[in-house]
C-alpha cells in the first residue's frame, strides 16, 4: 500500500473508530440533552470517516469504496491510532478522551489544511471546524468534571493518568510521516506536540487536574499493532456485513 | 414519535364552574390554550399524562433501535439509524419541555417512569433480533406514530401542538428510511428477503395495536375528542393506517400475517382479522419480552449519570460564587 | 431527585433580519453548556444563526386572570390606526 493511501488512512480510521464509540453510548447518557449531543459529535466524525475513507479508496484505485474499507479489513489493517480504540468507560474516561484527541485533531487538521493535495486540504478544512467545536465541548467538560465534586474529580484524575501514556503516540513519526511530510503532503506529527501540550496543561490546570508524569508511551496503531478492545468493536461493527458478503444494505 | 392512544381522564370536570364554562367555549371557538391559562384540572392532568406517556415513548423508543446503531451493514445506513435515534431523544426532550409548562418538572416525570408509575408505548417492549427489525420499525411503527401525530398538531394545549409541529415535520424521514431498508432487504439476496418477511410477521400486529383498544372498550376517548387532546378514535386511527400500508406491503413483496385481509369495494376499506388484545394488555401489565430491560437500561443510564449531573451542578454554584466575589 | 439542572428558554434566529423567536425548553447545568444544548437540540437541520437562552426563573410574564385590563384599553382606540381615516377620492401618498 502506498504512504499516501497509508496515510490518508490513518485519519479516516481514527475519526471511525472514535465514532463509532460514541454511537454506542446513544441512549445511555447522563441526561438525554447529552444524547443529543453525543450523537452530533459521533455523526461529524462518520461523515470525517467517510470523507477520508472515500479518498483512501480512490487513491489506492483496488475498487474498495468506504463501507469495503469499514467493515472487510481485520483489526490488523487498521490504522486508527491507539487512544481513540480505548474503551468508553465511565463519562470522565469518555470525555478526557475526546478531549486528548480532538485537541490534537483540532492541531493535526489545522496542518493539513496546508497540504499540496488538495482532497486533503479540503477535507481537513470541513472537518477542523466540526473538531472546533467538539473541543470546545471536551474542554468544557473537562473543566466540569475536574472541578465539580470530590467524585468527578477523583474520576477525571484516574482518566487522564489512564490514557496518558496514549498520547504519545498523536506525535511520533514513523516513515510515512517523512514521506508525507517531504512531499508537502502531510506534516511532521512532531510539530504538534508542544502545542497540543501547551493547551492540555492549561485546561488540565483549570479543571484542577495533575498533568500525569511522564510514562511509557504506548503506539503502533499508525502501524496496524493495535490493543485487545479494537478486536472487539470491530467484530460487532462488522458482523452484518459480514455475514451476508455480497449483500447490498 | 409513538403515542399510544391508551390514555384515561383523571378526575371528571365540574361543569357548574363559570371558569370551565368560559374555557369551554373556548375551545369550541378553536383559541388553542396557553400554559398560563386557567384550565380546569382533569384537563391539565391528562395532559401531563399524555405528553409525558408519549416523551417516555421516544426515550425508551430510542433502545430498540439503539441496539442497531454499532451494528448497521454501511456507513450510510449508521448515520442515518444515528440520526434518527437522536431525533426521538430531541423528540423526547421537546416533549418533556412542553409537559413541564403544565407545570411538572422533568425530574418528577422522569422518576414516574422509573418507578413503573407511567407508561410508554408497549411496541418498545419488543425485541430488534435482526436488522430487518430496524426497517420494520422505520416503516410499521414510525408509520403508525405519524398517522397519531398528524391529528395532535392541531390539539388545543399550544406547546404540545408546536412541539408535535416541529416532530412531524422532523419525523417525514423516519418512516422513509425504514421504507428503504425493507425494499433494499426486499429485493435483496434470499437471506435478505426471508428477514425482510420474518421482521414483518413479528411487527405487523404490534403495530396495529399502536393505535389502543377499540373504541367500544376505550372509555376516555370521548372526553379527551371533546377537548380536543384527541381529534380521531384509536379505530379510525387503525383503519387509516392498515389502508395505506397494506399496498405498502404489496409493493415490498413481502405478505401481511392476516389471513382474513381483504379489501372492501363498498366501503372502500381492507377488513382485518381479529387482534390479540390479550396480548396487547398482557405486554402493558410488563409480561412482553423487553419490558424489564428497557425500563432498566433507563434506570441505569439515569443512576450511572448521577455524578455527572451533580458534577456539573457543582461546578456551575462553585462558578456563581466567584462570579459574585469578583 | 435532588440537583435538576435548571430550566431554560430558548430563542432562536433563524436568518439575519429575523427577530428570536421562542423555540421551547431545555436543561443545563449553566449557560455556556445551555447554549450547547440549545444548539445540539433546535438548531439540527440549519434552523439558526443565533441563539439566545434565558434562565426560565427569569422570565416574567402578564397574568392570563388580567388579561382583560391588560390588554382591553387598546381595543377601541381605532384612531392608531391609518384605516380609521377617509381618504378622499383622488388623493395620493397618503
Amino acid at each position: 500500500m502506498s504512504s499516501h493511501v497509508e496515510y490518508v488512512l490513518r485519519f479516516g480510521d481514527s475519526a471511525l473508530v472514535l465514532a463509532q464509540q460514541l454511537s454506542g453510548l446513544v441512549a445511555h447518557s447522563p441526561i438525554m440533552e447529552e444524547d443529543v449531543a453525543i450523537a452530533n459529535v459521533s455523526l461529524d466524525l462518520f461523515g470525517q470517516a467517510r470523507l477520508w475513507l472515500g479518498y483512501a479508496g480512490e487513491l489506492e484505485g483496488a475498487g474498495r469504496d468506504e463501507d469495503r474499507l469499514a467493515f472487510h479489513r481485520d483489526a490488523s489493517e487498521f490504522r486508527n491510532v491507539l487512544l481513540v480504540e480505548r474503551p468508553n468507560g465511565d463519562f470522565a474516561s469518555t470525555t478526557v478522551r475526546g478531549y486528548f484527541y480532538d485537541l490534537w485533531s483540532y492541531l493535526a487538521l489545522g496542518n493539513l489544511t496546508q497540504s499540496l493535495d488538495r482532497r486533503i486540504a479540503a477535507i481537513a478544512e470541513k472537518s477542523r471546524k466540526e473538531t472546533a467545536y467538539h473541543l470546545r465541548r471536551s474542554e468544557d467538560w473537562l473543566v466540569r468534571l475536574g472541578d465539580g465534586t470530590e467524585e468527578s474529580h477523583a474520576r477525571a484524575q484516574r482518566a487522564a493518568s489512564e490514557l496518558w501514556p496514549y498520547t504519545g503516540e498523536l506525535f511520533m513519526g514513523d516513515d510515512v510521516d517523512v514521506e508525507m511530510a517531504r512531499q508537502g503532503i502531510g506534516f511532521d506529527p512532531e510539530r504538534v506536540r508542544e502545542p497540543w501540550l501547551e493547551r492540555a496543561r492549561l485546561a488540565l490546570a483549570t479543571a484542577t487536574l495533575d498533568v500525569p508524569g511522564d510514562s511509557w508511551m504506548q503506539h503502533g496503531g499508525k502501524q496496524g499493532v493495535h490493543t485487545e478492545a479494537l478486536g472487539y468493536l470491530l467484530a460487532e461493527m462488522q458482523v452484518l456485513p459480514r455475514s451476508i458478503p455480497e449483500a447490498v444494505w | 414519535m409513538y403515542t399510544q392512544m391508551s390514555d384515561g381522564i383523571d378526575g371528571q370536570p365540574n361543569a357548574s364552574d363559570e371558569r370551565e364554562r368560559a374555557f369551554e367555549r373556548r375551545l369550541e371557538r378553536g383559541v388553542k390554550i396557553e400554559p398560563p391559562d386557567w384550565m380546569p384540572e382533569p384537563y391539565r392532568k391528562t395532559l401531563v399524562r399524555q405528553i409525558s406517556q408519549h416523551a417516555h415513548s421516544e426515550i425508551v423508543g430510542m433502545l430498540p433501535e439503539g441496539n442497531w446503531i454499532t451494528r448497521a451493514p454501511s456507513l450510510q445506513r449508521k448515520v442515518i439509524l444515528l440520526a434518527k435515534v437522536q431525533d426521538e431523544a430531541g423528540h423526547g426532550l421537546y416533549l418533556y419541555s412542553a409537559a413541564e409548562t403544565l407545570g411538572t418538572p422533568r425530574d418528577d416525570m422522569i422518576a414516574a417512569l422509573h418507578a413503573g408509575k407511567a407508561k410508554y408505548s408497549s411496541i418498545f417492549n419488543y425485541a430488534t433480533l435482526t436488522w430487518a427489525d430496524v426497517g420494520a420499525i422505520g416503516w410499521l411503527v414510525d408509520g403508525a406514530a405519524i398517522i397519531n401525530q398528524i391529528p395532535l398538531t392541531r390539539c388545543s394545549y399550544g406547546p404540545y401542538a408546536r412541539g408535535m409541529v416541529r416532530i412531524c415535520k422532523e419525523e417525514s424521514f423516519h418512516q422513509r428510511q425504514g421504507f428503504d431498508i425493507m425494499w433494499k432487504l426486499a429485493h435483496g439476496t434470499p437471506a435478505q428477503h426471508a428477514m425482510a418477511q420474518d421482521a414483518l410477521d413479528r411487527w405487523w400486529w404490534p403495530a396495529v395495536m399502536m393505535f389502543g383498544p377499540p373504541d367500544a372498550e376505550s372509555t376516555h376517548n370521548r372526553q379527551s375528542l371533546k377537548w380536543k387532546i384527541k381529534i380521531f378514535t384509536n379505530d379510525e386511527l387503525r383503519q387509516k393506517f392498515i389502508d395505506q400500508t397494506v399496498p405498502q406491503a404489496e409493493r415490498l413483496g413481502l405478505k401481511i400475517p392476516d389471513e382474513q385481509l381483504r379489501w372492501n369495494e363498498r366501503t372502500q376499506h381492507y377488513e382485518f382479522g381479529p387482534i390479540d388484545w390479550e396480548e396487547f394488555y398482557r405486554v402493558i401489565r410488563g409480561d412482553g419480552p423487553c419490558n424489564k430491560d428497557r425500563l432498566q437500561a433507563r434506570i441505569d443510564a439515569w443512576e450511572e449519570g448521577a455524578w455527572v449531573r451533580e458534577a456539573a451542578a457543582a461546578y456551575a454554584r462553585k462558578q456563581a460564587e466567584r462570579g459574585a466575589v469578583a | 431527585m435532588k440537583n435538576q439542572w435548571p430550566q431554560w428558554e430558548v430563542f432562536v434566529r433563524s436568518e439575519a433580519g429575523l427577530a428570536h423567536k421562542h423555540v421551547g425548553s431545555l436543561h443545563a447545568a449553566d449557560a455556556r453548556m445551555a447554549l450547547e444544548h440549545a444548539r445540539d437540540l433546535y438548531t439540527r437541520r440549519n434552523e439558526g444563526v443565533s441563539i439566545w437562552v434565558v434562565k426560565s426563573e427569569n422570565v416574567h410574564a402578564t397574568d392570563p386572570q388580567e388579561s382583560d385590563e391588560f390588554f382591553g384599553p387598546s381595543e377601541d382606540k381605532t384612531y392608531r390606526f391609518p384605516t380609521s381615516y377617509h381618504v378622499p377620492e383622488g388623493v395620493k401618498h397618503l
